[in-house]
């Protein structure tokens, strides 16, 4: 044992299965994934040559699937910290993972059998109004597999909920509530704990509305009598949405309060702002939505309001807090520069930054010429795909790192490098078609988006090529296994963290 | 300037910040300093005046974009120059006929007769000039002033489905009834 991998993160022969299912299955559902997004980049610059019903069909299998595995992948995260602070059931985490694996052939099943292309979002009536391109049955399948998938999340949360409870009494004493306005913080009370029970509060939450809607539009499907309100309809699937994807940042950036200390050598311990940060975002998370609501003019104009000036203000705790205290811990630290150090704080610029076009286009009056451009996915793809994925691919190369001690060859910094300035210019391209109002969702473009949507492609490429060599040497490490192998004693930090 | 342009340079303005930041910081992380605590208390002791800072920022910035709502009041009457109907349809529009006048606040009437829509209107050039949503059950009304005579496009911004991307029309704006003369 060192200081990178202390004993009570070591893994149990069940447990290490577990993860190594969790973790190669998300790379290469990433992988796919990131070939339909190139696929779809290729076609729009006319490099290649699909039908608009597979365009969408891509799209809708990329949209939903990404939202899924960015999920998956960060609940890895947080069961593999949080299970050293709170007894957690592996059985649970599996049950996750199978019932996530059954929620995800559904949805394949609906898209590329059934043809479902009503988008990740299922906007209500588009499920129903298929214009004879897919059926009812193919809707219902879709909707179904978000169901399964939600059901698993929820087991995986309300084991956490019980064992968080079972430790610290309530969900309160977990968050920190106690220490907002006054008395000695108990520092040693894990950052891991605060996030976790952030998230569980928020997608609980999340996944309950999520879980309402679908009902709501299944038995819709079936007995169209039962009509919908299509506004509160997109009010719940925009909440869930919001949500779910944000607590998928918030499961991943535990493995950044965790892990960076270690390459540091610096603590990074609860502070009274840290606190005040995650309860605060605990409440923005679900009252800042209606920001994907700005141009539906018949809504209720003080929640636009209130989604612009919230929108605002949560970029407050992830500047001045999370990426604050990152660069903070590393600075003159006599860092160690290992791929998970690299790739987190990889992953802190592309939060930081990527939240700034997205809280520009927070502002109505800039919504209004900017909604449903290609300045949206512009935006969530810098903090997705700089973000949270460098996140998990941290926390995967420090496990990885148990297995061999041999990831952090040429190699690999060739693959960061290439992956970051590919991925800096894939997002800049939906960023600068955006600004020149190209719209998202176009299956076909006109000539003047073209050197947008191939400079994308060649990007998107680039980006796939350092993924996929992240994926083999990740799982490659993973499966070569051995209990008790831990990294050669050189890997360790100068200094002990706290 | 147009708000596109606006909204580019205050993102890349931000995003380079932050990189300088990182690159700033990035660039000391390989040396150690000989009091850590000191070198975190300092940071620390920084942050304060950054939080004031991006508040009172993002008050100004609220007031400024909020001061006129941006959004047309909803309910009762706007007094327009002139009122469009529009329908959406999978896929295309229902706009009711006749030309546009220039030069004075048009009230569109947006409706959708199936699923969710975007209304956008675009200029000759293709840069998108407004937009509202296109919802079955509701009509959101949007107020907009064609600044030039001409033909305007109207494109669809919500998906809906496979032919979304071609779901097109024009507007065809005049000049004002007294600028002809």
């Amino acid at each position: 044992m060192n200081a990178l991998y202390p004993e009570t993160e070591a893994l149990a022969p069940r447990d290490r299965l577990v993860l190594n299912l969790y973790a190669i299955s998300a790379l290469a559902v990433f992988l796919l994934l990131m070939l339909f997004g190139l696929t779809m980049r290729a076609a729009q610059g006319r490099w290649i040559n699909i039908s608009p019903e597979v365009f969408y069909q891509l799209m809708t299998a990329h949209g939903a699937g990404m939202v899924g595995i960015v999920g998956l992948a960060s609940s890895a995260v947080m069961w593999f910290f949080l299970r050293k602070y709170v007894r957690l059931s592996t059985g649970i985490f599996l049950a996750n993972y199978l019932l996530f694996l059954l929620g995800a052939a559904l949805i394949l099943a609906a898209v590329f059998i059934g043809g479902f292309g009503a988008g990740w979002t299922f906007l209500y009536p588009l499920p129903v109004h298929t214009m004879g391109i897919w059926s009812i049955n193919a809707s219902a399948t879709f909707m179904l597999g978000y169901l399964v998938i939600g059901v698993g999340f929820l087991l995986f949360y309300l084991d956490a909920m019980l064992a968080l409870i079972r430790v610290y009494g309530n969900l309160g004493r977990a968050l920190g509530l106690q220490w907002l306005f006054g008395g000695a913080i108990d520092k040693s009370h894990p950052t891991t704990v605060v996030a976790s029970t952030m998230v569980i509060i928020v997608n609980t939450l999340g996944i309950l509305g999520g879980a309402i809607v679908l009902v709501m539009c299944l038995i819709n499907a079936y007995v169209p009598q039962f009509t919908l309100d299509a506004l509160l309809v997109k009010n719940l699937i925009y909440f869930f949405g919001h949500v779910f994807v944000n607590c998928s940042i918030y499961m991943a950036v535990i493995g950044v309060y965790e892990l960076l200390p270690r390459y540091s050598g610096r603590p990074w311990g609860v502070s009274r702002p840290f606190l005040w940060a995650w309860t605060a975002s605990t409440v923005m998370v679900l009252i800042v939505y209606p920001h994907h609501l700005m141009m539906d003019y018949v809504m209720p104009h003080w929640m636009l309001v209130t989604g612009q000036i919230i929108s605002y203000l949560s970029g407050l705790p992830v500047f001045l807090v999370t990426a604050y205290g990152a660069l903070t811990n590393i600075y003159r630290s006599g860092m160690r520069w290992r791929m998970p150090a690299m790739l987190i704080v990889l992953s802190m610029f592309g939060w930081a930054a990527g939240i700034v076009p997205a809280i520009v286009d927070g502002t109505i009056t800039v919504n209004e010429v900017m909604h449903n451009t290609m300045w949206v996915p512009g935006h969530f793809h810098f903090y997705l795909l700089l973000g949270v994925l460098p996140m998990v691919l941290a926390f995967l190369y420090h496990v990885a790192g148990t297995r061999s001690a041999r990831l952090d060859t040429a190699g690999d910094r060739l693959s960061f490098a290439v992956y970051l300035l590919a991925g800096l210019a894939f997002v800049g391209m939906f960023l600068a078609g955006g600004r020149a109002s190209e719209p998202r969702r176009y299956a076909v473009h006109f000539a003047e988006w073209l050197p947008y949507d191939r400079v994308a492609a060649i990007a998107a490429a680039l980006v796939i090529a350092a993924m996929l060599l992240f994926a083999i040497r990740i799982s490659g490490a993973l499966l070569k296994a051995g209990p008790g192998e831990r990294a050669a004693p050189d890997e360790a930090p100068a200094h002990r963290p706290g | 300037m147009t708000m596109q342009n606006d909204a580019w340079v205050i993102s890349l303005a931000g995003i380079g910040l932050v990189s300088l930041l990182f690159i700033y910081v990035i660039a000391q992380a390989g040396r150690t300093a000989p009091d850590p605590a000191a070198v975190q208390k300092k940071a620390y002791a920084l942050r304060r005046p950054f939080f004031w800072a991006l508040i009172v920022l993002g008050i100004g910035v609220a007031y400024g974009t909020l001061r006129t709502f941006p959004i047309p009041k909803q309910q009762g009457p706007l007094h327009p120059a002139q009122t469009v109907n529009v329908v959406a349809h999978q896929w295309s529009w229902e706009i009711s006929p006749g030309p546009i006048q220039a030069g004075v606040p048009i009230e569109f009437d947006v409706t959708s007769a199936d699923v969710n829509h975007g209304f956008a209107i675009f200029d000759a050039h293709d840069r998108l000039l407004t937009q509202t949503q296109a919802m079955p059950g509701y009509t959101n009304r949007l107020i907009y002033t064609f600044a030039h005579p001409g033909t305007y496009r109207v494109m669809c911004l919500e998906y809906c489905g496979v032919a979304h991307y071609g779901m097109m029309d024009e507007l065809h704006v005049v000049a004002r009834k007294g600028d002809q003369q």
